[in-house]
């Protein structure tokens, strides 16, 4: 494998429906990051059926170039053919680095290409950088070490561990990233963006399933597990009324209401809404822990959210050892005012 | 017919997590127990058995230790167990797992292989699309429903807001979703004969049809740059005095910044 004749950081644009995903809008806010530090062309590969007008969106959202695999074939996802769509595409252009989304699409398709043409594959990525590999030269191997690498972070261990890992002698580098950890751009109206259209030819074979049924799914309960936000209340609540002004923090912020224990035994809250011990463990980006006393058992399914924040009147309550930000106040003033900050501050975007 | 399903010996994360100077597990200082989903898949293996009659294999790859997991599944009605272990095989990532694990496969007859999805300590979910691919096979991953159907499987295969209903023709691979079903317990008999059972042994020298240049530590395309205990959060920022409208404005501030809202 000459590692010289790769370059440039491709992104797989994942639709369903003819649907672009908004993870494919992410990869390209970070594959522009990257590759302004290698100084070479962001690529997005489009795969589906009469999906080519959807280029010009990937353009917006920062796609210099654009390919296009459009045939019958791909018209719903199937590992095969849209395995061999990525990996001709991977044999054909090179890419110095292929990031997938870390969906149950990309989970499924990233693993299949990356052992196709035989290169690594890190999976659920939260961070990538272009760094050095291995990051400290070994005294008098200083030649060995290698620059420009793609340095690919992701937690481990049910997130009690956190790993860098490196793709030192394979290419294409690859990674799936997970959703919602990297920033799209503000899309540029109007841009555009070279389009390659390609088709590797598609013939079936034993590896082509057959799909009988397509079934959209609409969950009736919230799974609070999926909650990127979440607005958890306990004792300090006072109500199940009261719990509406949560509610409508909540939804200002596209998030969702769980609760302590306290407020399940109260029946203000379903259990299915629990988070703790006895309830669910669950890790959104930002937990509001409000009105919640916090015992250790709650604290065990809270813990590794990425962003605590605690409103409390009893400064001496525990959940202030482990929130990032602790406000000391009545949250029947303090919710109501964030509500109407959190809407204000969303308009004006 | 028969059926192959792969186990691995997870650490219980609950219990802490060790590392070896290298950047590597060190598994060896962890407890053990079988991966909830590989469980699933051990499962739907056995249940498939009850219903159309099969002989179910479990395969598993790891320290000598590993042989554990191959008699709990014996115990809970798997037929044969197999342990692949060599030092040669280890520090391997997910290409050079899967390329080791697919070289014992060939060494099978089979009709259908069940993997987990993902394992709790990696979460990767790439092994099981990955052996498939190795094999030349079709996969079909979270399944979270597995009928037969004469030489076919039809699988639910979930997606986050909708399920395909998957017909395969065997022999092919899935990867179990623990909801999947509910494990049944190992039986009294089956603990007492799965303490005997003979489990076989694989080394490398076993494995055929794979290249050292695809196995262990120095056969896996990714490497370790740093690995670390996650670190404990530090003192978080307390705002005591503060008028409800400046505590709010607090917020938002935080949520601005780390582009939340």
């Amino acid at each position: 494998m000459n590692l010289e004749e790769y370059k440039g950081v491709f992104i797989y644009a994942q639709q369903v429906d003819n649907q672009i995903n908004n993870i494919a809008f992410e990869l390209l806010g970070k594959a522009r990051d990257l590759a302004k530090t290698l100084d070479t062309q962001v690529t997005a590969v489009l795969v589906g059926s009469g999906i080519r007008d959807l280029a010009d969106q990937l353009a917006e959202y920062g796609a210099d170039r654009v390919i296009v695999v459009d045939d019958p074939e791909l018209k719903d996802y199937r590992t095969e053919p849209y395995a061999h769509a990525l990996s001709e595409v991977i044999n054909k252009f090179k890419p110095e680095i292929m990031l997938v989304g870390a969906t149950a699409i990309g989970r499924d398709l990233g693993p299949t290409v990356s052992a196709r043409v035989g290169t690594g594959l890190t999976a659920d990525c939260t961070s990538l950088d272009i760094g050095d590999f291995p990051l400290v030269a070994r005294p008098g191997h200083e030649d060995e070490q290698k620059h420009n690498q793609l340095l690919m972070t992701r937690p481990a261990f049910g997130g009690n561990t956190i790993a860098t890992i490196a793709c030192p002698d394979n290419r294409p580098q690859m990674s799936t990233v997970r959703p919602g950890v990297m920033q799209a751009i503000q899309p540029v109206k109007g841009a555009k963006a070279e389009i390659i259209d390609f088709n590797p030819g598609f013939t079936p074979n034993n590896k082509y399933v057959e799909i009988e049924d397509v079934v959209k799914v609409v969950s009736e309960t919230v799974d609070i597990q999926k909650a990127k936000i979440l607005v958890s209340g306990g004792r300090g609540v006072g109500s199940k009324e009261n719990f509406k002004i949560l509610q409508d923090l909540a939804d200002a912020l596209g998030g969702e209401v769980s609760s302590s224990r306290a407020a399940v035994d109260n029946g203000w809250m379903p259990k299915d809404m629990q988070v703790g011990q006895t309830g669910k463990t669950v890790r959104p980006q930002v937990y509001f822990a409000i009105g919640i006393s916090g015992a250790i058992q709650h604290v065990a399914g809270m813990e590794e959210s990425d962003l605590i924040i605690a409103i409390n009147k009893d400064e001496t309550a525990p959940i202030f050892s482990v929130a990032d930000y602790g406000i000391v106040g009545d949250l029947n003033k303090i919710v109501p005012r964030l509500t109407e900050m959190v809407k204000a501050r969303k308009k004006a975007l | 017919m028969k059926i192959v399903v792969c186990i691995k010996q997870v650490p219980d994360t609950a219990g802490g997590v060790k590392f070896k100077p290298d950047g590597t597990l060190d598994r060896g200082a962890m407890l053990a127990i079988m991966n909830p989903d590989d469980k699933a898949g051990l499962e739907a293996a056995l249940r498939i058995k009850d219903q159309n009659g099969a002989e179910v294999t479990v395969i598993t790859m790891g320290l000598p230790k590993a042989d554990a997991v191959l008699r709990e599944a014996l115990a809970m009605g798997a037929d044969k167990g197999i342990l692949i272990t060599d030092r040669v095989l280890g520090g391997a990532d997910t290409w050079a797992t899967s390329q080791t694990i697919a070289a014992g496969i060939r060494n099978l007859d089979y009709d259908l292989i069940i993997t987990g999805r993902q394992a709790i300590d990696g979460d990767t979910a790439q092994v099981g699309p990955q052996i498939a691919e190795h094999l030349g096979i079709p996969v079909i991953s979270y399944a979270q429903d597995i009928k037969i159907e004469g030489d076919s499987v039809v699988v639910q295969r979930q997606f986050e807001d909708r399920y395909h209903v998957l017909k395969a023709k065997m022999p092919c691979l899935i990867t179990a979703l623990s909801e999947l079903n509910e494990p049944r317990y190992m039986t009294p008999g089956g603990i007492w004969d799965a303490v005997d059972a003979q489990i076989t042994v694989w080394g490398r020298n076993d494995l055929k049809d794979l290249d050292d240049s695809n196995i262990g530590l120095k056969g896996s395309p990714t490497k370790i740059a740093k690995a670390s205990d996650k670190v404990r959060k530090g003192e978080g920022t307390m705002f005591k005095d503060l008028d409800p409208d400046a505590a709010a404005a607090s917020i938002a501030d935080v949520l601005s910044e780390k582009h939340i809202i």
